[in-house]
This record gives structure tokens, sequence and C-alpha cells, in this order.
């Protein structure tokens, strides 16, 4: 019989060895999925991981990981940290769609004037639209004691719905046929958040979550604000008995991650998707969660998490079109790897020990 | 020489990194009370466990009444006459005395049956308990009845009793003995399962007394004193806690008409306390468990807050203040609850220092931590009380329990408080360690510090208070000072018997 036993601490070793477990074993089992659906494993395991950075149409393929792995990062990010203090904001797809419209919006709001100051109005516009919805449900936890799982939850579903009425009404293109969707912000000068180099996908939402992995990093491990999310998530009773005031720490975690799903939904429709249109948000805001706990909720895992899940999109992608893979057959890849991440992530707390059966 | 009831020969259990019992042998004889005395983690409770059944010894036998003995689980220790009372009661709130005798029952005869066979035997053993009554209104020492009266009906040979007194007034503990008493003069043994070495020379016939899970000696506790058991259970000479005779200051903490609604559903509510407790003072707070206890330290650490008036620290009102700001005054306290309120687990023990060192050792600048001073600082205490780890960056829950307790309350008396309240501050702590953490109080007070101390251990706050009140049922006595208090006093102050009815026997 095998046993679990807890460990005394921690093991150090286990937290950063359990991600790398965690591909490989993926690699493997991801490799016998797609061995049973007919198609040669290592070739389909290579084309996921290798094509994207190292094949032939790599320069294209590169500039998108920044573009896909930036909104993810930006969002696991600011998740992260009200998970670190178990606030669970699982709406982060609302407050993306929200960050989005209202970015796109207040640049609307100014065509066709060109002016320095709009973008930077659009940013903050961005974050405050995120920021406002994830306070909906920050407050009500706050002041009724409701789950935030649930309302931050259905609010993504408002906010879709949200989404489809602005496409169709207030920002809808006049010029645009009779077409659903806003103009396109990548030909308003202004408002376009344009690469920085053109050509490397690198623009201004690529560096937001650079300095949002830094600045979250130095939040946890060097300030007592981080300092008192992580003892509220390890200890609830001890971080009250240390002073900390769970309602400012909810409205700030909630507020904090609205922000940047929000920002991350503003840069997108202000750059590589330009038009406010019905079909927007493809999930980044769920998938987000994934990269955060592929991260180990730690700034900078959560940086390699971004890229490695922006690595199976764009690999699942040429997979698809190239070996014919079937879509579900990605996405069960891509669950196992969470599958794979949390159930290696038992290792880091408890050894396996094979254990003489006793009478208990 | 008669065969003993039961007797073991060398029993021996290990665990994982520690030898539970170590060839340990003893014999209980016919109709004796047989101590078994152990500090905590000496390994009286692997032992107990071992003859109830539940756990299977590595190797040794035991016999009883000359057959072997060994049962593979508690229903055949049951068949063959064992019975035991938990520390723990397990008992439903919401069903009455038979519903919940009945349910340990293997075939458990009609209930009114069942409960005029209740009425008899706690008629006759001087335990009155109404089986109708629901178990949720009882008082813990009569719980503890209906445990026991469902022991009785099985005609036990040997009855385990896992520190029974832990939850009982002195008045209730009388009551006990009395019953135990006349279990033994009808030829019932028992094994009595204690720290407390006043009760076992009162009680018992014979000791076995374990440290780190050998057998280190037996004794006859009437003739045996106190202090040489207690020496045998420590393995080293003691050291009683010196205190000086000091003045009292003026007043540093003013409680009065302090009323609390139970923060929870199973908390208990504060009832109109007042006390007040002078510069150099020690207040023992004494009281069964569940009496308001979490909560008095919760009122005076800001966890809870209140009227401004009701709480003043040297005559500022303090009462609506946070953890933080009254740390910033010099309100310090160390909650009874070392694993997550005192400490966070997982966090290391230099994290732990800062969880309530941040403000008097200055560890932050503006909201920026130091952490080689808050290291430093977590080193101090380290040294200072002795506490047994490789070092500051290991877990809080890799220590034990003592070591623990030794840090949490080391971390608030490096801080130099004003005010110092720490509840059940030598809970689950060896004898050794438990004098440190009491000498390091009265090194507090002898500084000026207004010290007060919530404990269940009524020697403890003989030992160190100079005034002692209780807490009963959210209310608090008038404190009195400690000496000259008799144990019926302190008793009647903690409730009495609770209401309960004095045995008949």
């Amino acid at each position: 019989m095998i046993v679990l036993e807890k460990r005394p601490q921690p093991s150090k070793a286990w937290s950063y060895a359990t991600p790398l477990v965690a591909v490989v074993a993926t690699m493997i089992f991801g490799g016998v999925l797609f061995a049973i659906l007919g198609k040669n494993p290592i070739e389909a395991i290579g084309t996921i991981f290798w094509e994207p950075l190292f094949g032939e149409f790599a320069f294209y393929y590169r500039p998108q990981l920044l573009v896909k792995g930036a909104p993810l990062v930006l969002i696991a990010i600011g998740l992260s940290l009200g998970f670190r203090a178990g606030i669970w904001n699982i709406g982060a797809e609302g407050q993306y769609i929200m960050g989005a419209i209202f970015g796109a919006g207040a640049g609307l709001a100014f065509y066709p004037l060109e002016a320095w100051y709009i973008f930077p109005i659009m940013v903050i516009a961005g974050a405050f639209g995120g920021w406002l919805w994830a306070m909906i449900p920050a407050f009500l936890k706050v002041r009724f004691g409701t789950n935030e799982i649930l309302v931050s939850l259905m609010l993504v579903y408002v906010a879709e719905q949200m989404l489809a009425s602005v496409s169709l009404g207030l920002l809808k293109n006049p010029e645009g046929f009779g077409f659903p969707g806003s103009r396109n912000l990548q030909s308003y000068d202004s408002a376009h958040n344009a690469e920085l180099i053109a050509g490397s996908g690198m623009h201004w939402g690529v560096v937001t979550a650079l300095i949002a992995v830094i600045f979250a990093y130095i939040l946890l491990n060097r300030h007592m604000l981080g300092f008192h999310i992580r003892l509220t998530g390890e200890a609830p009773r001890a971080a009250k008995f240390a002073g900390v005031n769970p309602a400012r720490l909810i409205l700030f975690c909630l507020g904090l991650s609205g922000a940047l799903a929000g920002l991350a939904g503003m840069f997108e429709v202000s750059g590589p998707s330009g038009v406010v249109s019905i079909d927007f948000n493809v999930g980044y805001g769920f998938t987000a969660i994934i990269v955060a706990f592929l991260g180990r909720l730690h700034p900078v895992g959560i940086l390699l998490a971004g890229g490695l899940m922006a690595l199976t999109y764009i690999g699942g992608e040429i997979a698809q079109s190239q070996l014919g893979l079937p879509a579900a057959a990605i996405q069960v890849f891509q669950g196992m790897l969470l599958f794979f991440l949390l159930a290696f992530d038992l290792l880091t707390n408890y050894r396996i020990r094979a254990a003489r059966s006793e009478v208990a | 020489m008669t065969t003993p009831l039961l007797s073991l020969q060398g029993l021996t259990k290990a665990y994982p990194g520690v030898v539970a019992n170590d060839q340990v042998s003893f014999d209980i004889g016919e109709g004796e009370v047989h101590a078994l005395l152990g500090e905590n983690g000496a390994g009286k409770s692997t032992l107990v466990k071992m003859i109830y059944g539940l756990v299977k010894p590595d190797s040794g036998t035991m016999t009883l009444r000359g057959q072997p003995f060994a049962p593979a689980e508690p229903r055949a220790a049951r068949a063959d006459g064992i019975a035991m009372v938990f520390q723990h009661f397990s008992l439903f709130d919401a069903l009455n005395v038979a519903e919940n005798i009945a349910l340990g029952m293997e075939n458990p005869p009609p209930m009114g049956d069942l409960a005029s066979r209740i009425r008899e035997v706690s008629e006759t053993y001087g335990l009155p308990l109404d089986p109708y009554r629901t178990v949720g209104d009882l008082s813990a020492g009569e719980r503890q009845r209906v445990e026991i009266i469902r022991c009785l009906l099985q005609d036990p040979k040997l009855l385990i009793m896992d520190e029974p007194t832990s939850v009982l007034t002195p008045q209730e503990v009388n009551i006990l003995f009395e019953t135990l008493n006349k279990l033994r003069s009808e030829g019932t043994s028992i094994l009595y399962i204690s720290h407390k070495l006043e009760e076992i020379r009162t009680l018992c016939d014979h000791a076995t007394i374990l440290r780190l899970g050998k057998n280190v000696g037996e004794c006859v506790p009437s003739q045996t004193s106190a202090r040489d058991m207690a020496e045998l259970m420590v393995g080293s000479t003691l050291q009683t806690p010196e205190r000086a005779g000091r003045e009292f200051g003026e007043v540093a903490l003013d409680v009065s008409g302090l009323s609390v609604p139970s923060p929870s559903e199973f908390g208990t509510a504060l009832k109109n306390v007042h006390m007040t407790v002078r510069k150099g003072e020690v207040l023992g707070i004494g009281g069964v468990a569940g009496n308001g206890q979490d909560e008095l330290l919760g009122v005076l650490s800001g966890e809870i807050l209140t009227t401004a008036d009701a709480i003043k620290f040297n005559g500022q009102p303090i009462g609506k203040l946070g953890p933080t700001a009254r740390r910033k005054l010099g309100v310090l306290t160390a909650p009874e609850e070392r694993l997550g309120h005192a400490a966070a687990p997982d966090m290391s023990l230099t994290e732990n220092a800062l969880l309530t060192g941040s403000v008097r050792e200055s560890l932050e600048n503006n909201g920026f931590l130091k952490w080689a001073e808050t290291k430093n600082f977590a080193e101090k205490i380290i040294k200072a009380f002795d506490v047994r780890t490789p070092g500051p960056e290991n877990a809080a829950r890799s220590l034990s329990g003592g070591n623990l307790q030794k840090f949490v309350i080391g971390r608030e008396v490096m801080q130099d408080p004003d005010v110092l309240v720490v509840n059940q501050p030598t809970w689950g702590v060896d004898a050794a360690a438990a004098a440190a953490i009491r000498q390091a109080i009265l090194d507090l007070a002898a500084k000026g510090t207004a010290v007060v101390c919530i404990s269940q251990d009524l020697d403890e706050l003989m030992e160190i208070s100079d005034s002692f009140a209780a807490l009963n049922e959210g209310r608090l006595s008038a404190p009195r000072p400690t000496s000259g208090l008799t144990v019926d006093e302190i008793g009647l102050m903690m409730g009495g018997a609770h209401g309960m009815e004095v045995a008949h026997v």
C-alpha cells in the first residue's frame, strides 16, 4: 500500500521541479493520445513545441508568442495576487471585455482628432473599466458577504452581453456598411497600440506585462502589503491577528486584478485585434487562471507559464493545420498540463512512501 | 502472588522518526487504580491505544488474566472488558443522553430499557444523569459522565481514563474521584492517565512513569513526593520559577463594563467584564475551556473591536483600535492556538517574527520590509528562548509544539511590552520549557509590565499570578489576591460544580 506522508516543511526542490515534471508527463501522455488518434506522436509534440520557436516559419510565429502571451501574463499576475490571499476572481474574462469597451470607447470619443494624450487616456479608461467591473463582486463580498467566485463569474456573461450591445449599437462603425463592430483602431493613429519595433510583436501590452511581473515580485517579496496578502492566504486568523483588514485586502486584490485584466483588454482591442466586435474575447481571462497556477502563483513562474501557454496555443494551431489534429485534442493536451501540474504539486508538501498495511 | 489483570511485556511501537514506546512493561492488578504518568509526547497515548486495540504494537505481548491478549480493533478490546473514556468527547450535541449511548452500542436495547439501565447505573455510581436530556445543554463534567456511563454499561474489568480532569472544576474532580473509588472497591481496575501529580497522589495505588517512550520508574504515589515524581517524569531537576517581591505601579490596563456578543456561532459572549491590571502585576484568569477565553484575548488584542472606553491603556481609550495600533502603544498578546493564529504554519520563523514584530522592532520602512533586520530579530528570539530549530528559515510547522510556543511567547516578550496578554502560555509544552516561559513572564512583570495570563492550568496560575479571577460563561469574577486563596474558593469562582448534582455514594 502506498501512503502519503506530510513533509515537515515544503520541499524547495520539488516546488521548482514540479512544473518541469508536469511538462514532461504532459508530453508523454499527450504523445500517447496523439498516437491513439493515429498521428506520429513525436512529430506532433515536435510541431507543438519546436515549430513556433525554431521552425521554418518561426519569424512569423515568434512575435505571435508575445502577442498571445502578454495578455495571459498581465491578467494572471493580477489574479495570482488575489489567489495568494484566497480571494478567487474567476471573472477576469468579463473585466477584460469591460477594459476593452472602456478603452476603445474613450479613444473613439475623440475620433477623428489626432493628439498625443489620446492613448494614455485610453490606457486609464481601460484599467478603470476592468477595475469597475471587479469592484462589483468586491463590494458585494465586503458589504454582504457574497461569494466572489459566483458573482465574478456571472458578470462575465453580463459583460459579453454588453459587448454584443455596444458592437451593434453605441460603438458600431458608422461607415461599416451595417456590419457589427467598431471602427478599426489600427487605422486611427492616436489610438493605435502599434508594435514598438515593427515585426517584433512587442507592443505596449507586452511592456506593461513585464512591468507587472516586476511590480508583483517586489510587492510580494519586499513589501508589507504583499506579506499581508501571503499571510491572509496561508492563515487568515493569523493575518487578522497581525492587523490585516480583510475588507481592504479584498478591495485591493479584486480591484488590482480587474484593472490589469482591463488593461489587457484595452491593449488587445487597440492593437492586435483593432476592433470591438461580438466575438472579440477569446478566453484569455479563463486561460490566465491556468497560467497563474501553472506559474505557481509566482510572478517569474507566471511569466514562464504565459510563454509556455502561448506556445501550446500557437503550436496547437500549427498542428491542427499541418497534421490535421482535432482542436479538441489540443484542448485535452492543455488540460493535461494543468492536471499534471496540480497532481505533482502534491509532492511539494507530501512524500510518497510504501507502507505495510496496519490495523488502524 | 496473584495474577495481574493486565500484564504488558516489552511493548514497542515506532513511528517514522520517533519511537513512541520502547520496551514498555508493567502490570495492572485487579481492583487497582494505576496511574500512567508522563509529559506530553512521552508515549502515554500510544500505549493506551495499543491496549484499546487502536494501534498494533511492533513487538511485545499483553496478557489479560493470564490469557494472551492482542485486540485487533476496539470492538475486540471492549468484548474482553476494556473500556476507555477519551479526553475529547465523541458525543452528538443534538441528541439526548440515551440516544448518544445507544449509538455506541453493538446491539442497543429498546430506548425505554436503555434509559432505565442508565438511571440504574448512574445512581449506583453516584453519577446522577437524566437519560432524556439533550447533550448540547450539558456541562463538560456532565458530558464526561455520559462517556463514563457508556463505559460502565459494558461492565468493564479495566477502565482507561485519558486526562479526565482537564475539563473539570476542582469540585467536579472530587465528584469524579468518589465514583472512581467506588468502582475500585467493586474490583474494577482503572488506568488513569495524567500529568497532574497531586491528583495522582490522592487517587492512585500505583504509578508507572514514562519518559521518551520508556518506562523510567514505578512508585507508590501516596508515599512519593510530587517533586520526586516530576523529576522522574522530566529526567532532570526542576527549576521553580522565582519571583522577586515587588511593588505594583499605576493601573496600566483598565477594562470596565466590557460586553461583546459572541463572534461566532460556537463562541461565548463576554458579559460585563471588569478588571484592572497594575504595572508589574500578573493577573491570572482561570476557568474551564470554552468560557470566553478566546474571546477575551481577541478583545484585548484588537481582533474584536468594542466601544472605545471599555478598554483603557494608561488611561487612553483603546477599545476601537486594531491590533497594529495597540502594538504601537505597547499592548501585546499571544493567542492560545499556535498554528494558524499566533503563527502561520507554512511560513518561516523569520516571516513569523515579522507577523507581530514589524511595528515595535521597526522592521519596515514605508511599507518596504527589512528582511535582514527581521532575520536578526528571529535569531534573537531563537537564542534568548532556546528554541530548538536549525535556523530562522525553517517553517513554523516543522517545530515541535513546545519550541514553537517558546518562539511565539518570546516574540512578544522581546518586544518589551507595557501590557502582555497570554492565553495558555504553556499548553502542550514540556515541563522544562514551561518553567522557562513562566520565568520569562515573571521577569517581564518584574520590569514593570502588566501581565494578564489566561490559563486552564490552576497550578500555573497559582505559581505566577499576583491576583486571580475566573471566567465562567463569559463573566469574569472579581479579581482577588492569589495568596491565601484555597482550592475550594477557586473552584467556586470557576462556577463550582456547574450545577452538577453531588454524588451520593
